[in-house]
């Protein structure tokens, strides 16, 4: 699941957000759709065995791996939704980008990375099977595959408005060609052209984003003009980043320093980026240990600066209409970003914006359907249903079931057009899987004695403790959380803690694994496959994952201080 | 099937696919795309900036934003290009027995 975000499968643009666009901007467009559909063509050749097809053989190279890490995250909800959470919460985006993604980041390269890439297994799931049983395996596959289908929907669906909005094509017509599209690339050249394609995408979105900052800023006099406006109608607290957050206090966000640092910080990031398939499975993609590791490292770079290109177009909307976001301004939070492309970027420029939107919004698909089709297919398909057939038809299979992903998530978007509020209900629904996978992981690989027992109980205990808090607890008024972002967080370390104690619980009472069915799985250990020598050159200092993991955290650390004073 | 599933089973399985896999060999390098589209962009963008009406200009907050951005892309679109030809990519060792990284750990 994306990091939760204020962006609603309901949304509705306003209305008069209709582009100027011209031949030039449909031409830049066109070119992009030929590339994409180029890039499937040509890595159609590298597809030879199923590890091709799902994981691009284990042999891309740190800098791509990273990117696509950064851009399958980097989609357009992602985009419009920051965008939105910052004309309505200010500067305490930031949290989402720095305490919330990056020590989760460089926990996954420096910590958890030997013991998946080592291991070999080829899905998050798959580690939960050799780590625990059968039943945890089995969950936490199915979970995923129908959760990445229906964000694909999602996706699908929020391109849909904001093509309707800014272009005036059709619904039906955006959401076939994306998909379509998304469905071809993906069935030539399986990962490894979805990860080609967001490397590209994240050059392009860079491109589109940074002249609509660079303007924003302009139009209101810089930074400070920004500052002094909002502060003046928003209050002091709304240019900060910890402003208001002591415990007891008020503040926009509606959550304290605690539930910040640890709801926000320690458990939604770490499930989302430790333990969420569609990120980790760029990772597992790289060519190394070492290029494995370096992966979310390398990508916790651009994220640390990511948030001013999402953040400031937010705030520059808060401050240019007057009572932005409600009903009498006539926009809605989430049409900063694309009140900004109309009112200040001329034709090509404003061209390349739109090509930007519409790519992370086919990669923010893609991710989802490229690790659907190696869910299902090596976790579930060749497991429990067709198991122990050639390498060759599991590339066949993987080939028909993106084929049928994309449509199910076709599907889902039609009925996310007619039923959003169930797709909204669904969604929250989902996001709550991802709290007790983080504690799963976590004490499988610190703890031996873990039973294998233990690992399903806490998944179940997890999710339900995160969604009773949520839908009873909080949704019923039990007790008092001001924001849904509030209660998010405080649902997510009631998930954490209940399943850490169902956890235990069951270890002391079940078998544990044998200790020779542990080794490379837990730390401590060592699984015969780790031991490879460091490729060539990357004894140089830059490419040291500690060098680079602390150095991330160091500098997101720095960042806070200009917004804290 | 057994019970549960082997690790050394998993892993000689992925080991097995890893050579005979045919991505590092065959993969083009993604460098040249990158490249080729940013230089073709920045320049399209680039003429937009050169022929860019006073309206352009204006509803721009006076900055000829396509010229700027079209530069960053076109310098995007060399730097990459530029890079591939200082290290182009390395093809893969004859093949002995593929895959240079663990040939010998299953």
């Amino acid at each position: 699941m994306q990091t939760p975000t204020g962006f609603p499968p309901s949304v509705q643009l306003a209305a008069e957000l209709r582009l100027p666009t011209n031949w030039l901007d449909y031409t830049i467009l066109g070119i992009y759709f030929l590339v994409v559909l180029g890039v499937g063509l040509a890595a159609r050749a590298s597809v030879r065995t199923s590890l091709d097809f799902f994981l691009s053989g284990r042999s891309l190279p740190a800098w791509v791996t990273g990117l696509a890490f950064i851009a399958a995250n980097l989609g357009a909800t992602e985009i419009l939704g920051m965008a939105a959470n910052s004309a309505q919460y200010g500067v305490y985006t930031t949290h989402w980008y720095w305490v919330g993604a990056i020590p989760a980041m460089v926990f996954l390269g420096l910590v958890m990375m030997p013991f998946y890439y080592g291991s070999k297994v080829r899905s998050v799931p798959e580690f939960l099977l050799l780590r625990f049983d059968k039943a945890a395996h089995l969950l936490s596959a199915v979970l995923f595959a129908f959760a990445a289908i229906l964000i694909a929907g999602v996706n699908l669906y929020a391109l849909a408005i904001v093509v309707k909005a800014l272009l005036g094509w059709p619904e039906w017509v955006a959401i076939v060609v994306a998909g379509f599209f998304v469905l071809a690339y993906i069935t030539l050249g399986g990962l490894s052209s979805a990860i080609y394609n967001e490397v590209l995408q994240f050059f392009v979105i860079l491109a589109a984003l940074i002249p609509i900052t660079v303007l924003g800023l302009r139009s209101v006099g810089g930074w400070d003009g920004l500052s002094d406006k909002l502060s003046a109608s928003h209050g002091d607290n709304f240019m900060t980043a910890w402003g208001g957050t002591g415990i007891g206090s008020d503040n926009p966000l509606g959550a304290n320093w605690l539930t910040i640092v640890l709801g926000l910080g320690f458990v939604l990031s770490f499930g989302y980026w430790t333990t969420n398939f569609a990120e980790v499975q760029r990772a597992l993609s790289a060519k190394n240990l070492s290029a494995a590791q370096r992966t979310p490292l390398i990508a916790a770079f651009p994220k640390i600066f990511i948030v001013f290109l999402v953040m400031i177009p937010g705030l520059v909307a808060a401050a240019v209409i007057p009572r932005f976001g409600t009903p009498e301004s006539g926009y809605q939070y989430n049409d900063a970003i694309p009140y900004l492309m109309q009112q200040l970027l001329p034709n090509g420029v404003l061209g390349i914006a739109v090509t930007g939107l519409l790519a992370a919004f086919m990669a923010g698909m893609a991710a989802n359907v490229s690790s659907f089709n190696t869910v299902f297919t090596t976790d579930i398909w060749a497991k429990y249903v067709v198991k122990h057939r050639e390498d060759t038809y599991y590339v066949r299979f993987g080939r028909l079931i993106t084929a049928i992903g994309v449509l199910a998530s076709i599907g889902t978007a039609f009925l996310a057009s007619s039923f959003s509020n169930i797709m909204s209900y669904l969604q929250t629904l989902f996001s709550f899987f991802n709290v007790p996978m983080f504690v799963v992981f976590i004490i499988g690989m610190f703890w031996k004695r873990a039973s294998m027992k233990s690992g399903f109980w806490g998944l179940i205990a997890g999710t339900s403790a995160a969604m009773v808090n949520y839908f009873w607890i909080y949704k019923q008024g039990i007790i008092d959380i001001p924001t849904d972002q509030g209660a998010n967080f405080v649902s997510a370390i009631a998930g954490f803690v209940a399943g850490a104690v169902v956890m235990v619980a069951v270890t002391l009472f079940t078998a544990p694994k044998p200790a020779d069915e542990l080794q490379g799985l837990v730390y401590g250990t060592r699984s015969p496959g780790m031991a490879e020598p460091p490729a060539p050159g990357d004894e140089a200092w830059y490419r040291k994952p500690a060098l680079l993991g602390w150095g991330a955290v160091i500098l997101a650390a720095a960042c806070y201080i200009p917004f804290s004073f | 099937m057994s019970e549960h599933f082997s690790e050394q089973e998993l892993q000689q399985e992925v080991t097995e696919l890893e050579s005979k896999s045919a991505t590092a060999a065959r993969l083009f390098d993604i460098r040249r795309i990158i490249g080729g589209l940013f230089v073709l962009y920045g320049v399209i963008v680039m003429i937009a900036g050169f022929t860019a009406s006073d309206a352009d200009i204006d509803k721009a907050e006076g900055v000829n934003i396509n010229l700027w951005t079209g530069l960053g892309m076109l310098l995007l679109g060399l730097f990459f290009l530029l890079w591939l030809k200082l290290s182009p990519t390395v093809p893969p060792p004859p093949t002995t027995q593929d895959e240079p990284d663990s040939p010998t750990t299953d």
